[in-house]
């Protein structure tokens, strides 16, 4: 069976004008299909941040078109854009922007609180289901800056799942950790492609971690020099 | 409950130094608000409660007026000349006094009005003499008016009903003739009727002037005094519902009566100025007074901003819009300005009622201030509202936050 279509760019063009103008990103196409694990690697400053952000919606300062479920993204408002976030897209960073005043069970809930469909209570009982998944439950209520890095970085994926987003973005999500916690992160990436059926793109400097997904895609200069197929 | 505000409550109770410390801004700038507002309320109200001992809301008379040519000539080119106009007295007295009272009494708004005959006159005892005035009055309806009961030192304002030739003199007035209740006191009036009179009360008002010129005595006598018959009355005293409104009511007053109208503010112009003058000093120091705690308000928001970079970055990035942001921070400026509002009322409560304890003594007695509910409603919605504004645009900037650039750092 032919899998769908689930993110498309076409043609995507980025400059940066401070402090002289600069094309980051140069006609960037590609597809990625429903519930593929896709890596993208590359030299630092080729641009795979700057197309990160633009795939998850957070820079709409660009060129070219972004489709995600087959909607047009390009041209949304900021709103819309965030409604689309809130719903469809988890993003994991390299360092583990969570809410330091939160515990790790509510920062976990707070997406889900914001998305509005699901009772307080089904939400806590999720968010649990998510830490246990992690393997992180008994931290679930210390206040997310008094655990570790590696429990951290787990937090802020369990974070990234709350709402089931179709895909799930990381940007060096594996990049402060040691090989143990880079692993349970790797597995757990692999485990929700290939039976929860969410598509995962991870920007990454391990070759490993790369060798271990369906496709990696390989970045030079703000293009696109291997797809990987 | 909403996650904007489960945010907003979040971020100041894990911040409750700096919570308290906005909070206690605003306390105290609504609390010494209030507290300068109530001042200048208590202060008019006494002032204008003294007023209202001697001056009606409104006053009507017949204006003295210069002789006017008896033909009308509307022939530019000639101007009527009158050669040494002088002023007619002929109609100081008020037409059919009583028909302008009874009209007066079916008008809506009067609540009461009276006749009044003023009278220039010599008190006499021996070889010395006071000039002053006497009242022609009605006692019943100018007490109803003046509270005149409430300045008696000794007598009754009822005796005077009851005497004829009765009196009620200022004690500045008794003291100088060493003069008693029941004595006689004699007068002679500006156009030269000498009268003996009975004292039948003394008055003492605030007003040291007041009390050593001015006297009570009943309509006919006045009348009398002044050579006139008893339908002579040189003054109609009017009070109305509401004595703020006496300025534009007086207009309406000198239509339905075809005399001249004065109010008690026009007649009281000087107080009135620095009752003005007043109002605009305090109302000034308490406006500055609420800008600085405005600004301290903006500044601790802004700073909660600063910090919270991070935090709003992570919030877009998981799908809170500019709104959400701006929400969360307004919600933040909206608890301190309730909490510190909240406080500030009860600071300007103890405020007022510390200050309202003091016992200044003389006319005065307790320092003229009161809790007045319509400050505080003013004063609480003011806090609200300056505050909101304060918070208004740190929040905005943190609502227009790119997430992205916070990132990149
Ligand atoms: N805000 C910015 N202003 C100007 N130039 C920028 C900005 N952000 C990135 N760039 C430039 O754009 C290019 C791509 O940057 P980007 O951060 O996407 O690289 P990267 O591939 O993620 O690198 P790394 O692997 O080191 O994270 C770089 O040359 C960088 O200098
Ligand atoms: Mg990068």
């Amino acid at each position: 069976m032919e899998k769908k279509i689930i993110l498309q760019t076409n043609n995507i063009v980025k400059y940066f004008h401070e402090p002289v103008k600069f094309k980051a990103l140069k006609d960037v196409s590609f597809e990625i299909k429903e519930s593929e694990f896709l890596t993208i690697t590359g030299k630092s400053g080729c641009g795979k941040s700057t197309l990160m952000y633009i795939l998850s919606t957070m820079d709409s300062d660009y060129e070219g078109e972004l489709f995600i479920d087959g909607k047009k993204i390009s041209g949304q408002s900021q709103d819309q854009l965030a409604m689309i976030r809130n719903k469809n897209i988890g993003f994991v960073f390299q360092f583990h922007y969570l809410l330091p005043e939160f515990t790790c069970l509510k920062n976990i809930m707070i997406p889900a609180l914001k998305l509005g469909v699901k009772s307080y209570e089904q939400i806590e009982y999720e968010a649990y289901q998510k830490l246990e998944l992690l393997d992180i439950k008994d931290q679930a209520l210390k206040p997310a800056s008094k655990i570790s890095g590696g429990q951290q970085q787990r937090v802020a994926i369990a974070r990234a799942l709350i709402n089931d987003p179709k895909i799930i973005m990381g940007d060096e999500p594996t990049g402060n950790l040691d090989s143990k916690n880079a692993k349970v992160v790797l597995d757990t990436f692999k485990e929700l492609s290939q039976e929860g059926g969410q598509t995962i793109i991870v920007v990454t400097h391990d070759t490993d971690f790369a060798k271990k997904s369906d496709r990696t895609i390989v970045m030079a200069d703000g293009e696109i020099i291997d797809y990987g197929y | 409950m909403k996650v904007n505000t489960d945010i907003a409550q979040t971020h100041l109770k894990s911040n409750k130094k700096q919570t308290m410390l906005a909070s206690m801004g605003v306390t105290v700038g609504i609390g010494v608000f209030i507290f300068m507002i109530s001042l200048v309320v208590g202060f008019n109200r006494n002032s204008d409660e003294g007023f209202f001992k001697t001056t009606p809301h409104i006053r009507i008379f017949q204006e003295d007026k210069l002789s006017q040519p008896l033909l009308n000539i509307v022939d530019t080119n000639v101007s009527p000349i009158i050669i040494n106009p002088t002023i007619s007295n002929l109609s100081s007295t008020l037409l059919n006094p009583s028909k302008i009272i009874s009209d007066l009494k079916n008008e809506e708004d009067v609540v009461t009005a009276t006749e009044h005959v003023s009278v220039s006159l010599f008190y006499n005892n021996g070889h010395s003499q006071i000039t002053g005035q006497a009242s022609g009055v009605n006692i019943i309806e100018a007490n109803a008016m003046f509270d005149i009961e409430s300045t008696m030192l000794a007598g009754d304002i009822q005796n005077l009903v009851s005497t004829p030739n009765g009196i009620i003199i200022g004690v500045g007035i008794a003291d100088k003739f060493n003069i008693q209740l029941n004595d006689n006191i004699s007068v002679i009036s500006a156009v030269g009727v000498s009268k003996i009179l009975k004292v039948v009360g003394v008055f003492s008002t605030s007003n040291a002037a007041l009390d050593e010129s001015k006297s009570y005595v009943n309509l006919p006598m006045s009348q009398q005094l002044l050579k006139q018959n008893s339908s002579y009355v040189t003054d109609i005293f009017v009070n109305i519902k509401d004595p703020n409104k006496a300025v534009a009511y007086t207009d309406h007053l000198e239509k339905i009566t075809g005399y001249n109208a004065e109010d008690w503010q026009t007649a009281n112009e000087a107080a009135m100025a620095s009752k003005k003058t007043r109002r605009v000093m305090f109302g000034a120091i308490s406006l500055a007074i609420l800008l600085v705690a405005a600004f301290g308000i903006y500044n601790i928001i802004n700073m909660t901003v600063k910090e919270k970079l991070n935090d709003i970055a992570i919030l877009k990035a998981i799908g809170f819009s500019g709104k959400d942001v701006l929400s969360i921070f307004l919600k933040e400026t909206f608890l301190i300005g309730l909490i510190g509002t909240s406080l500030g009322l009860i600071l300007a409560y103890v405020l007022i009622k510390a200050v309202s304890g003091i016992y200044i003594g003389g006319n005065i007695g307790y320092f003229p201030i009161w809790i007045e509910p319509e400050v505080f409603i003013m004063g609480a919605a003011i806090g609200m509202f300056i505050t909101l504004m304060a918070g208004y645009i740190p929040a905005r900037s943190a609502a227009h936050i790119d997430p992205i650039e916070i990132f990149r750092k």
